[in-house]
């Protein structure tokens, strides 16, 4: 993977890619008002006269919205800045109410961190990367003007002004698609890990600005494009791929590269020339004077530190070491918080007699199953942790077999009922009752004289035979272990 | 009796409060002098009914027995760049014509909750950016002072808070409020011989009030005596979460603390300030108020404010900058004035809407902070400034060492006539070369009427103190008023 190369007429090529990741800050309110910032509501109605600049109107920090950038900020190990500044941003755009967006380049909240990413993320035991993050800085979105449909009026939707978003840059140190996907990926799971951000990039929680440069390997790096605004991680990684095509294409005939920002056509899978540096904005930084520098104390840092949950690696070399549960497991289990919490709520209703890991088996292929199937995900489960925590109890203490359970948790999908109500009234129970299974094997054997001949003659894996028509003739009911007992000494 | 339109603030809220009068006929006798001024152009808006509404309120109060209220029965006037509800707001400009902001600023809302009303909304250079009050979209501004030569050319009131300048010195209004940015409370209330204080940065709300330097701009009363600038601004300070540059501390009893013994105060003069072809008046009257200081117990020293010839470049840079982005959001689209040639796209309804919203003083201005702040430049002009405005405060801090309070004038000439300067910026900035650096440094600074020049035209002196530290700047301003004994004022002739 990490040897992806492009190939060329002259050779290989290496794509340089480099990652800025929007990501909308989860608060009930904006950057710098009051105003509310719920998804999907009717146009203007979360707007406060700051956000619709009116005149005179200043902006003030939102501390929540800060706190969440620097928990995000410790969640990487980044360096957190105790002393920070808002900076204006200056440039004529039509969505931009003030005629400026508040950000911070010179001094942003949250400096160098890590991310590290599974470079195969289907192989737990694939080898990881380290990649930089270089800062995260806080800022407002801009609202929404649209001038083409009137001939005299302007349509102004300013909900999203002002909201507040994180901007996470990193390194240029990707190298292919899949790294930057698994990057993506991983940054968003830790998000939601942290709960600074919902990690929604269908409601433009999370859109990345992809850079992309070519370079024969071992090279210095060349010149890049940017991609802006791409909402989906297999987006992300189509931009890479046709980017740096297009690139490669364009330099081996003898072109260079313009830096210039682009866009992405889905619809066409190609991206598209936005505008050229050369008539980029000049965007006219300085220090916002409606802003004091921010300062934060070493109380808040701890606070901060304090409210942290634990994070997907350490948890999961935890669920491996602690629980004993395999890489693999492990990896599912944490990949998604939702699926940790669903998991740690699923154990703490389990008793002692149910493994971690019988628990982690069952809601990887079982539950995780069931939900493929009925296309749902895990934080609307059909099925609580405590009703799956039964259903296992019932299979730890032999009341029903694996098979069995099974059958109890269609059952449960089916009518949303508890696994001890399916087995009592539909008499699920597993029988270790000798004298009846003694008989129907009795009767199998009477049935089949000729298979029994070849089994005592050495044909062995017969006995898998007896096992299944036991069991079918006791309505799958029978204790496993003690068919196995019985048929043995049955069969001789 | 006085008439009630010669009273002061302080006048007429105790003969309100001993029933000497009613608010009522207070309010009636101020509207009746700003309908009968219009020659000096001094109110953009006139209010009456806000000054009789507030007036009945009082009335009604004080007949019920509450007649607490620090400005019950005070009719005022108000600059307009303060953002008032259901009353145009335009700060001079025409892209804001028409417009009435759905709020009150927090200042205006402080004076309202003081019992104050309003008589109307005071002219002023557009958007704030003048030192001589032409470059208002509604006309000049015009003193109600005339120089004594048997010429009757019309003054300046100075800028940029001349309406309330000139409305005051005419008593049309008893007060006003006024902003300073780099001296347009100080230079306009010299000009037309009256008070007015810029307190520290940080104690009155910018919130509402439309903005022209973020990081300079303060609000601060105007008045006719130190007195009344304590008791306006009493009212119009305090801490506001909405404003984050608010200093959040508690409103000293200014008027409570007001003493004109200086004694064991020591009072620096600034041997930076003695510029180059500055009046001999305007020596001599600094040379007075040195002494009437030392009459009043002060001590005086000389000190050095090293880097003040450096004040007024870098102002002229920070403050066109801070401009230039926050005049960004008048485009066309949310308010105001909205120019739409015909198949004019975005960009041309923004460029017409922006040519013909805005005045050549303010553009100048636009034109200028956009350059230092683009991105070639902004080390070259706009870092460089910023570090200038550091030194000149590290000189006051240093000057502190030495002195509690700075005596210099307020401006470096009387008032000029209106169109003389027009023609030469430069030369109208230098107005500002001795209220600048105070401003650079957010000290609280004030100026005082002293005298007046051969021409008969009144000439300021300024005071300036430590952050904070207004009690002390209305305590020397005090004194220079007590020995000044200034009471000339402009014949009647609008």
């Amino acid at each position: 993977m990490s040897s992806y190369r492009i190939q060329g007429a002259t050779g290989d090529w290496e794509v340089v890619i480099g990652l800025e990741v929007h990501a909308q800050v989860t608060s009930n309110a904006k950057l710098f008002s009051g105003a509310s910032t719920a998804f999907g509501s009717e146009p203007n109605t979360q707007v406060s006269l700051v956000d619709a600049a009116m005149p005179g109107m200043l902006p003030t920090p939102n501390r929540e919205c800060i706190r969440q950038a620097v928990r995000t900020g410790m969640a990487i190990d980044a360096a957190i800045n105790k002393w920070s500044r808002f900076d204006r941003k200056n440039y004529f755009y039509a969505d931009l109410p003030q005629g400026y967006q508040i950000s911070q380049l010179y001094h942003p909240l949250v400096g160098e961190g890590t991310i590290t990413v599974q470079l195969d993320e289907k192989d737990p035991e694939s080898p990881v990367k380290a990649i930089g993050v270089e800062r995260i800085h806080v800022e407002q979105d801009a609202g929404k003007l649209m001038h083409d449909q009137h001939p005299t009026r302007s349509y102004v939707d300013l909900n999203r002004s002002g909201v507040a978003l994180m901007e996470i840059v990193s390194k240029p140190d990707m190298r292919s698609p899949a790294e930057a996907g698994a990057y993506v990926r991983k940054l968003r799971s830790i998000l939601r890990y942290v709960g600074s951000c919902d990690g929604n990039m269908e409601e433009g929680s999370m859109r990345a600005d992809v850079n992309v440069s070519v370079r024969k390997p071992g090279e210095e790096f060349g010149t890049r494009t940017e991609t802006k605004n791409v909402n989906s991680v297999r987006f992300v990684m189509a931009v890479i791929e046709h980017e740096a095509r297009r690139q490669v294409d364009v330099l081996e005939a003898g072109g260079k590269i313009v830096q210039e920002t682009r866009l992405y056509d889905p619809d066409r899978g190609e991206t598209r020339s936005m505008r050229s540096k050369e008539d980029a904005h000049d965007y006219r930084y300085f220090p916002d004077p409606d802003l004091l520098p921010l300062v934060l104390d070493d109380g808040f840092l701890a606070e901060c530190r304090a409210s942290l949950p634990e994070l997907p690696d350490p948890k999961r070399r935890r669920y491996e070491t602690e629980l004993g549960l395999s890489a693999y497991n492990a990896a599912v289990l944490t990949a998604e918080v939702e699926t940790t919490r669903w998991f740690e709520a699923l154990l703490a209703e389990c008793g002692s007699q149910v493994t971690a890991k019988a628990a982690a088996n069952w809601l990887i292929s079982d539950l995780f199953g069931a939900l493929n199937r009925l296309g749902r995900d895990i934080a609307d489960s059909p099925v609580n942790p405590a009703q799956g925590a039964e259903l296992l109890a019932l299979i730890a203490d032999g009341t029903i077999s694996n098979t069995l359970g099974k059958q109890v948790f269609e059952i449960m999908l089916e009518t949303g009922q508890g696994a001890g109500v399916i087995v009592e009234e539909r008499g699920l129970k597993q029988t270790s009752d000798t004298g009846a299974i003694e008989a129907e094997i009795a009767k199998v054997i009477a049935a089949n004289p000729d298979k029994v001949a070849d089994y005592r003659g050495g044909k062995d894996k017969l006995f898998g035979f007896f096992v299944g028509q036991t069991m079918k003739a006791m309505g799958g009911k029978a204790n496993p272990g003690v068919v196995n007992e019985l048929l043995k000494k049955a069969l001789g | 009796m006085t008439k009630l339109t010669d009273l002061t603030v302080a006048g007429i809220r105790d003969g309100f409060r001993a029933g000497d009068f009613s608010a009522r006929e207070v309010a009636e006798g101020f509207n009746a002098a700003v309908a009968g001024a219009k020659a000096l152009n001094a109110f953009i808006v006139d209010t009456p009914d806000h000054a009789l509404a507030a007036a009945d309120a009082a009335d009604a109060a004080r007949a019920a027995g509450d007649a607490a209220k620090p400005l019950a029965g005070v009719p005022i006037g108000m600059k307009d760049l303060f953002c008032t509800k259901g009353v145009q707001t335009t700060a001079a400009s025409h892209i804001l014509e028409g417009f009435v902001p759905p709020y009150e600023s927090t200042v205006s809302g402080k004076l309202w909750e003081a019992g104050a009303g309003m008589l109307g909304k005071l002219n002023l250079d557009q958007f704030a950016m003048g030192s001589s009050n032409e470059t208002s979209y509604f006309g000049n501004v015009i003193s109600p002072w005339r120089r004594n030569d048997g010429g009757n050319a019309a003054m300046a009131p100075g800028g940029s808070s001349g309406g309330s300048a000139s409305a005051i010195a005419a008593r049309l209004c008893p007060a006003a409020t006024g902003t300073d940015t780099g001296g347009s409370i100080r230079q306009p209330a010299a000009f037309v011989g009256i008070s007015g204080i810029k307190p520290t940065y940080g104690r009155c709300s910018r919130w509402g009030v439309v903005a022209f330097a973020s990081s300079l701009d303060q609000a601060g009363p105007m008045a006719r005596d130190v007195r009344d600038c304590a008791i306006m601004l009493e009212a119009m300070s305090g801490f506001d979460a909405k404003d984050s540059t608010s200093l959040d501390l508690e409103v000293p009893h200014w008027e409570a603390g007001l003493s004109s013994d200086l004694k064991g105060k020591r009072v620096g003069i600034p041997k930076e300030y003695r510029v180059e072809g500055m009046p001999a008046e305007i020596e001599a009257l600094w040379q007075q108020g040195i002494d009437w200081l030392r009459d009043a117990g002060a001590e005086i020293v000389e000190v050095s404010l090293p880097h003040t010839r450096y004040a007024l470049p870098a102002y002229y840079i920070i403050a066109p900058a801070e401009a230039s982005s926050n005049l960004a959001r008048y485009d066309g689209v949310r308010y105001g004035q909205r120019e739409l040639p015909e198949g004019a796209n975005l960009q041309d309804m923004y460029a017409a809407t922006r040519s013909a919203g805005f005045g050549p003083e303010v553009k100048r201005r636009i034109m200028i902070g956009t350059y230092v702040l683009s991105a070639g430049y902004y080390h070259a002009y706009y870092t460089q400034a910023q570090k200038v405005r550091t030194l000149i405060a590290r000189d006051f801090a240093e000057a502190w060492d030495h002195c509690d309070l700075l005596l210099t004038p307020t401006a470096p000439s009387a008032a000029f006539a209106l169109g003389e300067k027009m023609a030469d910026p430069l030369a109208m900035y230098l107005n500002d070369v001795f209220t600048v650096p105070s401003s650079l440094a957010g000290l609280p600074a004030m100026s005082v009427p002293g005298g007046l020049d051969a021409g008969g035209l009144p000439l300021g002196l300024q005071v300036i103190g430590r952050p904070l530290d207004e009690q002390s700047v209305l305590n020397a301003g005090l004194a220079l008023e007590e020995r000044a004994g200034f009471t000339a004022r402009a014949e009647a002739w609008w």
